[in-house]
């Protein structure tokens, strides 16, 4: 606080009296502070916070959206919802998009973040087009999808164009591989955000190691082993991360695609959510659902970041934890 | 300086001299895997675009061939609707209200956790972090729960507001590591010259950290402009639905008429597509300094 002793407008009243000034400066950060904070944390306490609890209270209640909250019924609308058959699937389905994310689309944009980290020609308009399905709302892209997805649409078309026409399948009508189809989507759209991540990861690992560990006989594969892979660890860690909250809240695709069916193969716990807290105006039961979406994140989070974010200094949790 | 750097980090073309050996078949092969990664990103968009110009008739005849003949008549009947214009119109004013706020709030929240120091300063940081655990999808339902309270139920500003307090957290985590590495001694000096604190902060402080400030722009923008789930739960009347509602709408409306919704999903993807184009380097700048920290 060296500033305190050159502050001009401090130092010109300290005449006043030996105690004024100091205590005058702290009243004036004090106002200073709760103008520059006060709407921010109005804004968001309003709007983030207020609304769980709002959530965990008409969750005790069986409402409907007319009247008052009269009708308290306790834990009922949890063991409905925990116990019920559809939500399990549904939490099965979430778990599942995510864990695909993890062993499929993780080591592909890898792939891709190291080979567009080369120098090869035309790497920025790649990273560009690779960026571009990210932009693009994903209400844009299921309905786009879901044209293309048509029997006999494009995609089938092109299948058969190419001599693989085995393929074609009822992509969105199948019990058996219409989540599939979703997770595939969803790759579709996100996987340019992964590889400019972990693009942005490689640009922070110096070239002089793996220049080191080329003079030293070091094959590329090995080089890429050895240092590349385990510098990038932190990025790593934060895209998964963010890949799996993704997961957990997957809406809009799937409801614009499928709607959550057929038969509620593609259902997830916002589709679900939708259908019995709004369609059917089930307001207590719908707020139960968030509820427990807050509790799994929350969970999640707190085990992630202690087991696997602790040792990154990069990653924003962390930073706040420390 | 996060995003500064990530420009300054470029590697130097030097760099390729003393490169790994690659074997012979290495380059060819990254060639077809990245013609490969092309044709799967961009076909679909241009399948949509192209595809706009047919008929229906034609795409149930043959839904791989080229328009025979080119026809304007879809685009034509869409940028004339008024459907059209009043999403975008709605799109525009809702993320116009949430990115400004999230902005103006946000960089005043890190300022104040940035620069400042006093007791709970790092509760209030880790409370705002929090809210990254929650995307907006999550809280839609509660959000509804609460409009209906405040009377903001089918209300540009019910969407508009949730949407800038969900984008306070990535704001903030943004610009406060961006303001922190402003060196103080630009602070100690124009508080020598006799500027109060908030006046540094309005005159030096933001106009030095523009390039975040950019970066937290266009993110706040772009989840505003893509988010569905919200404003599905929150409009009730079909004019308050933005681009997003509209294109689904669209879709399950003429169902029958294929053409008339790829043309209208190639034009609603035109205003991200061009937003993006026109400001991608400073997005991917911006999140690279959001994971370096």
């Amino acid at each position: 606080m060296a500033r305190t002793q050159v502050s001009p407008a401090a130092a010109g009243e300290t005449a006043a009296g030996a105690r004024t000034p100091r205590s005058r400066r702290r009243l004036r950060k004090a106002v200073e502070l709760s103008l520059l904070l006060g709407p921010p944390v109005v804004l968001f306490v309003g709007f983030v916070i207020v609304p769980m609890i709002f959530a965990a209270w008409y969750s005790l209640y069986n409402w409907s959206g007319f009247g008052p909250l009269s009708d308290f019924i306790g834990g009922q609308n949890y063991t409905g919802v925990l116990t019920g058959p559809v939500f399990r699937q549904a939490l099965e389905h979430n778990v599942i998009i995510a864990v695909l994310s993890v062993v499929l689309q993780l080591p592909v944009s890898i792939g891709l973040a190291l080979l567009l980290n080369r120098r090869v020609r035309g790497r920025t308009f790649l990273r560009l087009a690779v960026f571009a399905p990210f932009v693009l709302s994903e209400a844009t892209t299921a309905v786009m999808w879901y044209e293309l997805l048509q029997p006999g649409g494009p995609v089938d078309a092109v299948l058969k164009g190419v001599g693989l026409g085995g393929l074609v399948h009822y992509w969105l009508a199948s019990t058996s591989l219409v989540l599939y189809t979703v997770f595939v989507v969803a790759t579709w759209k996100y996987i340019g955000f992964g590889i400019v991540l972990l693009l942005a990861g490689l640009q922070g690992i110096p070239p002089e190691l793996r220049e080191a560990a080329a003079i030293d006989g070091a094959t590329p594969w090995q080089a890429t082993r050895a240092i590349t892979l385990p510098l990038l660890a932190p990025t790593i860690r934060i895209w998964i991360f963010l890949s799996v909250i993704g997961s957990l809240q997957l809406f809009d695709l799937v409801w614009i695609m499928t709607l959550g069916g057929p038969a509620n193969a593609s259902t997830t716990m916002l589709t679900y959510q939708y259908i019995n807290g709004v369609q059917r105006t089930q307001f207590g039961y719908g707020a139960t659902v968030s509820v427990v979406l807050f509790a799994i994140s929350l969970v999640f989070a707190l085990a992630y970041q202690r087991y696997a974010l602790r040792r990154d200094t990069a990653g924003a949790l962390t930073r706040a934890v420390m | 300086m996060t995003a500064l750097s990530a420009r300054s980090a470029r590697p130097a073309p030097r760099r390729d001299v003393v490169r790994e050996r690659r074997t012979w078949l290495s380059v060819p092969v990254s060639y077809l895997v990245i013609l490969l990664v092309l044709a799967l990103t961009l076909a679909p968009m241009l399948y949509m675009i192209v595809g706009g110009f047919s008929t229906t008739a034609q795409l149930n005849a043959n839904p791989n061939a080229l328009p025979h003949p080119w026809v304007w008549g879809n685009y034509a009947t869409i940028v004339t609707s008024s459907i059209f214009w009043q999403a975008v119109s709605n799109s525009v004013l809702i993320a116009v209200v949430a990115t400004g706020l999230a902005v103006a709030l946000g960089s005043m929240a890190a300022f104040a956790l940035s620069r400042y120091t006093f007791r709970g300063r790092e509760a209030v940081y880790l409370l705002f972090v929090a809210g990254l655990l929650f995307p907006l999808n999550t809280a839609a339902l509660p959000l509804f729960l609460l409009l209906q309270q405040v009377g903001l139920n089918d209300n540009l500003l019910g969407v508009a507001l949730p949407e800038a307090a969900f984008s306070l957290p990535v704001t903030i985590v943004i610009l406060r590591p961006f303001m922190r590495a402003i060196p103080g001694e630009l602070e100690d000096a124009a508080i020598v010259d006799g500027a109060t604190r908030l006046r540094f902060f309005l005159r030096i402080l933001l106009p030095l950290s523009r390039p975040a400030l950019i970066t937290v722009g266009i993110l706040a923008f772009v989840t505003s402009w893509n988010a569905y789930l919200l404003p599905l739960v929150v409009f009730s009347s079909q004019d308050h639905y933005t681009l997003p509602l509209a294109v689904a709408n669209f879709q399950s409306t003429y169902t029958q008429d294929t053409a008339r919704v790829y043309a209208f999903t190639a034009v609603s993807m035109i205003p991200a597509l061009a937003i993006f184009i026109f400001a991608q380097r400073k997005l991917v700048g911006g999140l690279v300094g959001a994971i370096r920290g």
